[in-house]
């Protein structure tokens, strides 16, 4: 270890609950009849279905391309035929439908024609990245951010750093600890992508104490690449929530992302290890972010594990893979016991972002009635972002999301570290992602009666300007009436002049 | 005697001068107050209000004329920023104007649309498509469901259809008001 490790603010130690799931090794789901494929697993515009209704897929071609630039492309996670496209039930905390690709396996699985690199380093960055996006490859640690573009270190940074955040510190989850115990080498080929794409100095690979296999696995694969000597393993402290992109850097590093930053701000870009192994795929062996390794636990699940999942296997058919006590219908929990949310419905698929599902959970208290907040001030101890939770439900509960907002209420990263330790359970979190999704509606009204008012303006406008322009039409019409008026009256008054000037000569 | 007066005299001259040049230097254009009520109204051009339009009703609160109460699609939430930026007393919504209803959005049954475009020229924020014997269209995006074209239309062929949330626009729940069966996380 070159640096002391630093330390974030709160915190709670959990029990981990991990051996359950880590008994056995990561295990292929098997091929399920019908994958639904929602256009947007990832943060974005959602992407464009290229296919329609009846078509032939192969696996790992594209279906629906990256619309716009922060989006991704979609891919055929196995041989089949498109049966339909349109709006499916998506796993989403709302239980909404989105538009979704549903594809009819054949069972054949029937590869497309992979473009393998053997030497990455013969393109150039922009190239990789490409290939990346093409490859449909989001952060798998959960948020779905397209990683092309956390990989882009532009031109007005320079990346020192990249962390791979192998914390995973949340209870149960455990699918990135496998996939470092058994493809620590496929970790690394991404790992060498990603520095060279980003141009770093350095490498550091944060793992967690409780995972001592994967940091040996890690360890012997590193002993393998004496090129890779800027890499580090970082040993970091079992502590909820280290996984956070901002806690894990400030452990690492010592160093504080500041409020509406990026990390690359400071010189640092974060990754997940399952995307770091995705993109080595995508690269070195043409295969696109077509499945996930998924974790499947809980305490009513006996045959728990991790499961090379294809993306679109309905969440049902892990399920009964897993054998889980689970009733029809009834709520599972995706992604992990403090930070997940409960689904409901037996059709929802496996998506780009879904880590963990999680049924049944020990030590964490049903939902009971919340008592009034006694002000102790316990979830602001515990708070890894130093904010007060307490203030912020108060003003949440008010509505006065202006005060909410002056109380840095989008620096919360909702790990419900406060609703654990609440004396008086209220919801906390429940709390904040309300005031967050309220204002950020607020923010789109706005928006549109902006445009509205911009709209309505430029009506009157043209309509004024229309008035005016008719005016000026009768106006000239009325001037070019009157003017030939005045030259037939000229005319006549001509004609009768000369008329009496011949009168006159006659006369004379 | 004479110093104290002239002294005085300069002063009065100087602070002339420099009152004279802030007026020039830092004049406001147009009246702020009125942009800042124009701000909070929601701008779907309405009219139930009795004013035609968002900015001749915020003109008129501005003037004192009128009520802050007035607007139904505003709502609860426009009178009592209203209230917060007048340092008034919020009122309930006038029942005259209106009741506060969820939002909507016109749709145009296309099979029924002869073409008429009276419709079009009663939108405030040109936000129907078409031509004369031609089909009409709603730019979804654009209409602030205002209800204004559902009144000229001689076939009867415009809905008023809620919007319905999607995952992008989806908001959680109030927790305050959620029964406990539904609530999710911990």
């Amino acid at each position: 270890m070159s640096a002391p490790l630093s330390n974030f603010p709160g915190g709670l130690k959990l029990r981990g609950h991990k051996k359950r799931s880590t008994q056995q090794p990561i295990r292929k789901t098997p091929l399920s009849k019908q994958l639904v494929l929602p256009l947007q697993q990832h943060i974005g515009a959602a992407a464009v279905p290229i296919v329609e209704v009846g078509d032939n897929v192969l696996k790992g071609q594209r279906i629906a391309r990256a619309e716009g630039h922060v989006s991704v492309c979609l891919h055929a996670p196995t041989s089949g035929v498109v049966s339909a496209i349109g709006e499916h039930a998506i796993p989403h905390p709302s239980g909404l439908s989105a538009p979704c690709i549903t594809i009819e396996t054949d069972g054949e699985d029937r590869w497309i024609e992979r473009e393998q690199i053997a030497d990455f380093r013969q393109h150039s960055a922009h190239e990789l990245r490409q290939i990346i996006r093409d490859a449909g490859i989001v952060g798998l640690g959960g948020a779905g951010f397209p990683s092309f573009i956390k990989l882009n270190p532009g031109v007005h940074h320079t990346v020192e750093t990249l962390l791979i955040n192998g914390a995973e510190c949340e209870p149960y989850i455990t699918c990135d600890d496998m996939l470092m115990r058994e493809r620590a080498d496929g970790i690394l080929d991404g790992v060498e992508i990603m520095l060279f794409a980003l141009r770093a100095s350095r490498c550091i690979l944060a793992i967690e104490d409780n995972k001592p296999e994967a940091i040996a696995a890690i360890r012997y694969a590193l002993t393998g690449r004496p090129h890779l000597s800027q890499t580090e393993i970082v040993i970091v402290p079992t502590r909820y929530p280290t996984g956070g992109e901002k806690q894990l850097i400030q452990v690492v590093t010592g160093k504080q992302v500041p409020t509406n930053k990026l990390p690359i701000d400071i010189g640092i870009v974060c990754h997940n290890p399952g995307t770091a192994y995705a993109v080595g795929r995508a690269i070195l062996h043409g295969e696109p972010l077509i499945s996930r390794v998924v974790t499947v636990t809980g305490t009513d699940v006996p045959h728990a594990g991790n499961f090379e999942t294809l993306f679109g296997t309905p969440i049902k058919d892990l399920l009964d893979f897993c054998e889980t006590k689970r009733q029809p219908d009834e709520p599972f929990i995706q992604g992990g016991p403090m930070m997940g949310y409960s689904l409901a419905g037996d059709d929802l698929p496996i998506t780009k972002t879904a880590n963990c599902i999680l049924v049944g959970v020990d030590d964490v208290a049903p939902p009971a009635q919340p008592l009034p907040c006694i002000r102790c001030g316990d979830c602001a101890d515990v708070c890894p972002a130093s904010l007060l939770p307490q203030q912020l439900y108060w003003y949440s509960r008010a509505k006065d999301f202006e005060q909410t907002r002056n109380y840095n209420l989008f620096d919360c990263i909702e790990c419900g570290c406060c609703d654990y330790v609440c004396p008086s359970k209220i919801p906390l979190v429940s709390y904040f992602r309300f005031s967050k999704t309220e204002i950020m509606n607020q923010q789109r009204e706005q928006q549109k009666a902006d445009l509205a008012r911009e709209r309505h303006e430029s009506r009157l406008a043209r309509l004024e300007r229309e008035k005016q322009e008719k005016e000026e039409r009768q106006r000239q019409r009325k001037a070019a009436l009157a003017a030939s008026k005045a030259a037939k009256a000229k005319e006549e008054s001509t004609t009768n002049a000369e008329s009496a000037d011949s009168v006159n000569e006659e006369k004379a | 005697m004479l110093t104290a007066i002239i002294a005085i005299t300069l002063l009065a001259l100087v602070l002339g001068l420099v009152l004279g040049f802030a007026s020039i230097r830092f004049k406001v254009e147009g009246d702020p107050i009125v942009d800042q009520i124009d701000k909070i109204l929601p701008q779907t051009q309405c009219g139930q209000c009795s004013f035609a339009g968002c900015r001749p009703y915020a003109e008129a609160i501005a003037a004192g004329e009128v009520d802050i109460n007035r607007c139904p699609p505003g709502g609860e939430t426009t009178i009592q920023a209203l209230a917060d930026l007048l340092d008034v007393e919020p009122k309930p919504l006038d029942e005259e104007c209106g009741v506060e209803k969820p939002k909507t959005l016109a749709v145009i049954d296309e099979d029924r649309c002869i073409g008429c475009t009276l419709c079009i020229q009663a939108c405030p924020v040109d936000a129907i498509l078409g031509a004369a014997k031609h089909m009409h269209t709603v730019i979804a995006d654009e209409c602030t469901g205002c209800e204004l074209c559902v009144e000229p239309c001689p076939v009867d062929c415009i809905d008023m259809v809620e919007t319905q949330p999607n995952p992008h626009t989806w908001r959680w729940p109030d927790p305050s008001h959620v029964d406990l069966q539904r609530r999710t996380g911990s």
